[in-house]
């Protein structure tokens, strides 16, 4: 095990900037999900690591060793493939020890070790068995069982759940997070699905257009996004972002359909005439009444999802969400009046960036 | 439901004209092998004999012909081009070859416009000068010379097909490329390396004109020249010898054929055959 | 530009591609420049010329395109026309045309006629060329053929085909023997259109012809185009009806072809039948050219 570190890197294909400049701390048995859509680099950076797409600038570090221009068998990584990459010509055993094979361990300390970890990822069952036997869970567990035998100083996910199907996910998932504990391997874990980085990372990575837009734990990243993209993007609906201008002297503030409210909570000193106001779905209230501190809103449509509501609003041209959490559908008339949470209001700047 | 298609009658009987237009120059073959006295009218045989096929077997130049210089020219440019095909086709798929694909344009381009039609005068010279005239190696080389641009394009579809994860894996695993090729890469490749194979065996089996011109010594001359020679050189065939003879020569092409399209399907043909 | 680590490293991958690259330097790069080279020279295989070919410049090609008499029997001009014939009644009319249509005929159709009509085709594709041929020979034969006997159910008496219409008889054959792979090639590109496409047609109450001209044959025109470019490649450049007629009688059935065999490796004048090879090579590279730029833009679909 080893801490990673990745200083400046850069990747580019062509003119697109697929790594911009990233760097990165990881701790040694720190777990780090590197989240963003499809297209942010999190998957160019992962290969980068592994050696398997060149590093063009900047550079990562393996423990003290400087691996970049490494070829990718000499880094020392384990790596978990989105397709599992399982070899439709070996039986399960040989699979799971291949990394091991490769490494000239003699027979019978490799299949001692394979059973170990097969037993531990209950495929211990399956060792005779080809891939194309298995289930898509169960290939799944085999990768991961190669990528533990292997022992490496990190391992690499890249989306490694992503072709299981929604209850298998959740399932794999609690498996992961168990193995995780146990090994406690420092591990890269590729995904683009939010609540797979919250459940199973220590701190989550966002990425958009080849840049880190924020690193930090998980419920630091959900409770304050650091800009509107990150605001935008996590959370599910995400959270809401309204254009206004702020008077601070008045302590007014103007929207964009013309309404203005008073504002008795406290507002950052930076806050003016360009800024975004951002509130998550279940920080906003409706009520039947106006009051001074309320927003106008018309009702779009209410969406019973089960233990929570998802109510849609419109605001001028904008679109709000609410998150109310009860069984009962709610009935809302056709206008309604909008309270905030104290301390859950964000102000985002003209360039995106979070005020404080 | 309502098909876009004629009624079934008409469908029927037009599918048994098609049926009759392919079967009919074929009907010969069926018969006339166990006819002890074939003519080259369809008949059926008054008696059933394998006669003919005695004549054949006991043929020494027809059996050596088929058995003998057949399955070594056309079993050594199977060999011969799966090997070069699938080690050509992954340096090419999985390599680092600047302007690899622009490369395999090219090969496609000089493939179709070299044929053997325009290069039958200087493949000729070529194996003339080289010393290879009237040698198996002359023919079963330009085979393979020949063979060789389709095959890589076959394996190099395939081998684009299959997931650069295996090997990249393995590379993570810490195996050198000698090796990757050897324990992941060539055994997931064996159903393109086969198909390519039979193909190229296939091609040798039935190639006419490349051993006609190449090798002049009737001892050496593969089936398809030694069977021409029986009808085409000697004025009056020996239609008993030719018809035993045909359905030998036949034989193993259409199994191969028959076992490619079972398991494969006959999707990898097209663009193939000429 | 940074290379992406590949597999194969740069000296392995020479190594991997090396071997097939000197065969098909030898057999297909050699012969392009080699046939070049000799056309403009009168190397033969015996006598003088085979010693020292002599530079003769463009008098290989003026012979071939003498227009005075290139149109007599057994000249260039006449085996030319002989194979534009040749290839537009067996490839363009015959195989492209029979083959869609058997392709279409049995549009999601699986019963046992589909399965007896495809397989007699492909056998018929597949069986050796010398074999084929023989079975033609007989199949012709004046005296005792079965196409004479099936034309005589019908009172239609005896031919003699190949000699009285020796281009009729290849075009007959080439047609039947090589029907097969456009009939594949349509039945794929039709099974990969949608269902849907036809049925929404037959819904709004769309004819069959209106449904075989509206939908399926724009859907099928790319395909229809690569068919007719290749079929036209390969069947101009098909040898096979030498083993049927071997050209004759009197050079009436002489494709370009057999015509270049004749005069290179019968009569061994290698500069006469290199340049025969070099007009050849420039057709077909113009009809290459054609399919590669149809498959380039399909590609991206």
């Amino acid at each position: 095990m080893a801490s990673v570190k990745l200083a400046q890197l850069r990747r580019t294909f062509g003119t697109v900037k697929a790594v911009d400049n990233v760097n990165l701390d990881i701790a040694d048995g720190e777990f780090i999900a590197l989240l963003g859509p499809s297209g942010c680099g999190k998957t160019t950076t992962l290969r980068m690591v592994a050696g398997l797409e060149a590093v063009e600038g900047g550079q990562i570090h393996i423990g003290n060793r400087n691996v970049s221009t490494l070829p990718a068998r000499e880094r020392d990584v384990a790596m978990v493939f989105q397709d599992y990459a399982l070899y439709p010509h070996m039986t399960i055993a040989e699979n799971v020890g291949y990394p091991l094979k490769v490494r000239g361990v003699p027979p019978a300390d490799l299949q001692r070790q394979v059973q170990l970890v097969a037993d531990r990822l209950q495929i211990g069952g399956l060792l005779e068995r080809r891939p194309a036997q298995l289930s898509g869970g169960q290939q799944q567990r085999v990768s991961l069982a190669r990528a533990v035998v292997h022992k490496a100083q990190v391992t690499l996910y890249d989306e490694p759940l992503s072709n299981l199907d929604t209850k298998l996910r959740l399932e794999a998932r609690a498996f992961l997070k168990h193995l995780q504990r146990e090994v406690g391997v420092t591990s890269i874990y590729v995904t683009h699905d939010q609540a797979e980085a919250m459940a199973l990372a220590d701190r989550i990575v966002v990425m958009n257009a080849g840049k880190v837009m924020q690193a930090d734990s998980p419920m630091a990243i959900y409770r304050r996004p650091a800009n509107t993209f990150v605001a935008s993007f996590i959370g599910s609906p995400p959270m809401n972002l309204l254009p206004c201008k702020v008077d601070q002297a008045a302590r007014i503030l103007r929207f964009s359909d013309g309404q203005s409210i008073q504002w008795s909570q406290s507002v950052p000193a930076q806050a003016s005439d360009e800024v975004t106001l951002g509130i998550r779905p279940e920080h906003l209230h409706w009520h039947a009444e106006p009051a001074e501190e309320r927003l106008g809103a018309e009702h779009f449509v209410t969406q019973a999802l089960g233990g929570e509501s998802v109510i849609v609003l419109r605001l001028g041209e904008h679109t709000l969400a609410i998150r109310q959490f009860t069984d009962d559908v709610p009935v809302l008339p056709s206008r309604v009046w909008l309270s905030f949470d104290p301390n859950r209001v964000y102000f985002y700047g003209a360039d995106g960036m979070l005020l404080s | 439901m309502k098909r876009f298609a004629p009624g079934r009658w008409l469908v029927n009987g037009l599918s048994v004209i098609l049926a009759l237009f392919f079967v009919t120059p074929l009907m010969w073959f069926i018969f006339a092998p166990f006819d002890p006295t074939p003519n080259l009218s369809v008949q059926l045989p008054e008696t059933f004999s394998l006669d003919n096929f005695q004549t054949v077997i006991s043929n020494a130049t027809a059996m050596r012909a088929l058995l003998q210089n057949s399955v070594f020219i056309s079993g050594s440019v199977m060999v011969l081009t799966a090997a070069l095909a699938a080690l050509a086709a992954y340096g090419l798929s999985r390599g680092n070859i600047p302007g690899r694909d622009i490369l395999t344009t090219v090969l496609l381009l000089f493939s179709s416009v070299v044929t053997g039609t325009a290069s039958m005068v200087p493949i000729f010279v070529l194996i003339y000068n080289l010393g290879l005239f009237n040698t198996y190696q002359g023919a079963i080389l330009t085979l393979v010379g020949g063979a060789l641009p389709t095959s890589i394009f076959i394996m190099r579809d395939f081998i684009d097909g299959i997931p650069k994860s295996y090997e990249e894996a393995a590379m993570v695993s810490g195996a050198g490329s000698l090796r990757i090729f050897r324990d992941i890469a060539l055994p997931t490749l064996r159903p393109g390396v086969l198909v390519v194979a039979i193909l190229a065996f296939v091609g040798a089996w039935g190639s006419f004109l490349i051993p006609l011109i190449l090798i002049r010594n009737a001892d050496m001359r593969p089936a398809s020249v030694a069977f021409y020679q029986f009808y085409g050189d000697e004025g009056n065939p020996n239609i008993r010898a030719v018809a035993a003879y045909a359905l030998l020569y036949t034989l193993p092409v259409l199994l191969l054929y028959l076992l490619v399209n079972a398991r494969y399907g006959f999707r990898f043909f097209g663009g193939i055959k000429q | 530009m940074i290379q992406r680590p590949t597999i194969l490293s740069r000296r392995m991958s020479l190594a991997f591609v090396t071997p097939a690259a000197v065969l098909i330097i030898l057999f297909l790069i050699y012969p392009f420049f080699s046939i070049i080279s000799m056309s403009f020279t009168n190397q033969s295989l015996t006598g003088a010329a085979a010693r020292n070919p002599q530079f003769v410049g463009l008098e290989n090609y003026t012979n071939l395109f003498d227009f005075e008499n290139w149109m007599s029997r057994g000249e260039f001009g006449s085996s030319l026309w002989i194979t534009v014939q040749f290839v537009f009644g067996s490839a363009l009319i015959g195989q492209a045309g029979l083959g869609l249509f058997i392709a279409i005929l049995f549009y999601r159709r699986r019963d046992f006629f589909r399965h007896l009509v495809y397989t007699l085709a492909i056998v018929a594709w597949i069986t050796p060329d010398v074999v084929i041929a023989f079975a033609w020979f007989a199949f012709l034969d004046p005296f005792t053929g079965t196409l004479n006997n099936v034309l005589g159910l019908f009172g239609i008496s005896p031919l003699d085909w190949l000699l009285d219409y020796p281009l009729v008889s290849i075009i007959l054959f080439n047609t039947w023997r090589g029907t097969a792979f456009s009939m594949l090639l349509f039945t794929s590109a039709l099974s990969s259109i949608a269902p849907s496409y036809l049925e929404t047609a037959q819904v709004i109450g769309a004819s069959r012809w209106q449904q075989f001209k509206d939908i399926l044959l724009p859907l099928l025109q790319t395909t229809i185009a690569t068919d007719l470019i290749l079929i036209t490649l390969w069947t101009f450049n098909t040898f096979t009806p030498f083993l049927l007629t071997g050209g004759g009688p009197s050079f009436r059935s002489e494709l370009v072809s057999i015509y270049t065999y004749r005069i290179g490796l019968q009569r061994f004048e290698f500069g006469a039948g290199s340049a025969v090879a070099v007009v050849v090579m420039m057709i077909n590279l113009i009809l290459a050219s054609i399919y590669l730029v149809i498959a380039r833009s399909r590609r991206p679909r």
